[in-house]
């Protein structure tokens, strides 16, 4: 499992004083050492914003590749890196952590979980990051299981099964770790599976407690599913939440409701598919869960990163949550209680007119999938996806990566059956057209689109903005680049070579600004050139 | 009494691709496209697929998937389901092999002579560049794509051959066939053969002519050239 155990003497070296990865220094990490990227966004809140500032809009010309790490496989790489104490964690595909020396680009130990080839996973065995806490390093595996590592050997210290793989389940998303528990969600949506969200104690991989993100029969919420739909009615969970230190409450995403595309036998708002639901830290009991899609019958699953943030609202300091969703709207809601405050959309979208006083959306007839097929904006990879969005508390913006591409709809009639695809129908994006996206800048007190970098290509990579005054970003065609986060100007590019499926981070190391983005099947690390 | 016995043997081939179609559609075209060639996935409407040479390995990647890429088992479908699937993907990049009629070799002269078809397109590692490379459009393409192509060519053009006109900054125009396009830059290859690439900030404009081509019709050919040419053209088998 461990292929480098010889180098943990070297490893002591380079890291004298290594200081555990408390809760404490995940609580305070964006604020009191910016020079770490100690949790999958950066910090607990969602912002993927450093206050690193050594690379910014006077030197971002200058930015150049320092090192290149290569994995061996060429499935998709999603991997968000934690970077703690010069040593970057990165999950790769299909399930391995590799520790790398952030100052030679040099692997300290790699974690190698053997995965059987053609398990039902549906968009690849991709894995999206890994989380930290106290002295371990935890990731999910595409065999359904959550395992802690020990960060100085990668040695395996616990391994619990999160779900059971056959069924379907799968974990590719980055766990979120506060005080004693790490959570995780599921991925299977497309096999029919019930949805989740767990959490585990970190000491030891027991199991918490578990939110069904689909109600069962005489809970409230179950009456919106038809007959024994709610079985089957999928609500995954598997993108990364966002946690409130303050109210001890985590916020998290849930996927569109199965079978994907077929409604007519889930009637119903499908509860709690396509939300984002508040859960209290401790017990997991919902707090409160808002809908963007009721019914969803185009698979936007609502698992993006939340982003939590204190600010002014129409003349009052609030508590808000603000949420780019897949549908194409982006949303501002009170975090206290979940009310919608403001929708907006920040894509190309044809099947709503708008949304109505609470949020719900105000659909255009005509729009549900057929089986002739139905042309919708936007198309089911949706106006946006994992990939993050980035708040500035600089500039007051949301930095979303959009998509402007629409998608024909199609509906079949398929039983469920253990394992198998439970989609209720198909899809091609809109034959014939050049599908196209933008980096937008987002004012989260109106919902405009304050400025927007157009791409030739939809995009698969999620942004990150720094006090530095730059967004970066990254391309379907390869490039990672850097714009100006007052205008959209761009400042800096480099073509890697791969398509950009990540979100960057930033880092310190030896005193120096790092930006890193995995691309392609590799982890290319910036700086500036001296 | 020959096509009698033709439909007979085909029909289950037929019949295999048509239920091939269906679950083609489903599980394949998402990163495919409908028609194999027009997803962000790899291009199936050739008659070679470089990791699967055979039916045998097709159907291997179909069932378990390509370890290591994006390419994902087709989960929960049969043996019998995998080999629909197999026969239909081959035929997006194999046309069976018709009889048509015509005359090949007057075909051929017509096309090297008359037709100047040469001028664009490469035949056996010669000719132009303009159009696609028809060494193997025999075992590509039916007959009635290819008369189609001939008398109205922008009815179904080729996916990766789009037409675009450019103006620099400078205000030299240029028109070509893209062969390449990223946010901040574009390369085409110009109706000469001649190969650019413009950083877009050096543009003032850029105009895509969609559903365009440079290719003439070839109505003005009677009949009997039409069959001559076509069935030259269904002669371009390769080795296939």
């Amino acid at each position: 499992m461990n292929d480098l155990r010889l180098l943990t003497p070297l490893l002591c070296l380079l890291t004298p004083g290594l200081a555990q990865v408390s809760y404490d220094r995940i609580l305070n990490a964006s604020d009191r050492e910016p020079g770490n990227w100690l949790t999958y966004s950066g910090n607990l809140q969602g912002h993927r914003y450093s206050k690193l500032d050594q690379i910014n809009r006077s030197n971002a010309a200058s930015i150049r590749p320092l090192w290149v790490y290569q994995i061996d496989r060429r499935d998709k790489f999603e991997t968000t890196p934690l970077v703690a104490d010069n040593i970057m964690y990165a999950s790769e595909p299909p399930s391995n952590v590799t520790a790398i020396d952030t100052r030679t680009g040099r692997v300290l130990w790699a974690y190698k979980r053997p995965i059987a080839e053609g398990m039902p996973v549906c968009c690849g065995y991709v894995n999206r990051g890994v989380a930290m806490l106290d002295e371990k390093v935890f990731v999910g595996t595409v065999d359904g299981h959550l395992v802690a590592l020990d960060s100085k050997t990668g040695n395996v210290i616990w391994d619990t099964e999160v779900a059971q793989w056959k069924a379907g389940y799968s974990v590719t998303v980055a766990p979120l770790a506060f005080k004693d528990k790490v959570v995780v969600g599921v991925a299977g949506g497309e096999f029919g599976v019930r949805g989740f969200i767990d959490a585990y104690f970190a000491s030891t991989g027991k199991r918490a407690w578990r939110f069904w993100t689909i109600p069962a029969k005489g809970e409230p919420g179950n009456e919106t599913w038809e007959g024994e739909s709610w079985k089957t009615g999928a609500a995954t969970t598997w993108t990364t939440g966002a946690y409130d230190p303050a109210s001890n409450t985590v916020f998290w995403g849930t996927g569109n409701p199965g079978p994907d595309w077929h409604g007519d036998k889930r009637k119903g708002d499908n509860l709690y598919s396509d939300c984002v639901v508040a859960l209290d830290g401790d017990s997991g009991q919902r707090k409160w869960h808002f809908q963007f899609t009721p019914h969803d019958v185009h698979d936007w699953d609502s698992t993006q990163v939340p982003v939590l943030v204190d600010r002014p609202f129409r003349g009052q300091q609030r508590k808000l949550l603000l949420f780019a969703n897949r549908n194409a709207f982006f949303y501002v809601l009170d975090r206290d209680n979940g009310k919608f405050l403001l929708g907006k959309p920040f894509a190309k979208q044809t099947w709503a007119k708008g949304l109505d006083d609470s949020g719900r959306p105000i659909r255009v007839p005509g729009t549900s999938p057929t089986k002739e097929g139905v042309l919708v904006y936007p198309s089911v990879p949706g106006a946006t996806n994992y990939f993050s969005p980035s708040y500035s508390p600089a500039t007051g913006l949301l930095y979303v990566a959009a998509r402007d591409e629409g998608a024909l709809y199609f509906t079949e009639d398929k039983p469920w059956e253990e394992g198998k695809w439970f989609l209720g129908g198909r899809w091609i994006f809109k034959p014939g057209e050049e599908r196209h996206g933008a980096v937008r800048a987002i004012d989260p007190e109106t919902g405009n689109i304050k400025w927007e970098f157009p791409m030739h290509t939809a995009p698969w990579a999620g942004v990150l903005s720094t006090a530095g005054g730059v967004v970066f970003g990254g391309s379907d065609e390869g490039h990672f680049f850097a714009l100006d986060d007052s205008t959209g100007k761009l400042l800096w590019r480099f073509l890697t070579g791969g398509r950009v499926l990540s979100s960057p981070v930033t880092f310190l190391s030896e005193g120096k600004q790092r930006v890193a983005i995995a691309a392609g099947h590799d982890i290319f690390v910036f700086g500036i050139q001296e | 009494m020959r096509i009698a016995v033709a439909t007979f043997l085909f029909a289950p081939v037929l019949l295999y691709a048509q239920a091939g179609q269906r679950l083609f559609l489903e599980h394949c075209a998402p990163c495919h496209g409908a028609g194999g060639h027009d997803g962000f996935a790899a291009n199936l409407a050739v008659p070679r697929l470089p990791h699967a040479p055979d039916d045998k390995a097709l159907a291997n990647l179909v069932k378990n998937g390509f370890p290591g890429t994006d390419m994902t088992p087709a989960f929960g479908i049969t043996d019998n389901e995998v080999r629909q699937i197999v026969t239909y993907v081959r035929s997006l990049g194999r046309a069976p092999a018709q009889k048509v009629p015509g005359n090949a070799r007057r075909g051929e002269q017509l096309y090297a002579g008359k037709g100047n078809c040469a001028s664009c397109h490469m035949l056996r590692g010669s000719g132009g560049r303009q159009g696609p490379d028809l060494s193997e459009i025999g075992a590509r393409r039916g007959v009635s794509h290819l008369r189609q192509s001939l008398t109205d060519p922008e009815a179904a053009l080729p996916h990766d051959f789009l037409l675009v006109h450019i103006t620099t900054a400078q205000g030299r125009n240029l028109t070509g066939i893209r062969l390449n396009e990223d946010s901040f830059s574009i390369q085409l290859r110009d109706l000469d053969g001649g190969l650019h690439s413009f950083s877009k900030t050096s543009l003032s404009a850029v105009r895509k002519d969609f559903g365009k081509t440079t290719m003439p019709s070839y109505k003005s050919f009677s009949a009997a050239e039409l069959d001559d040419i076509v069935s030259f053209l269904v002669t371009l088998r390769g080795d296939l």
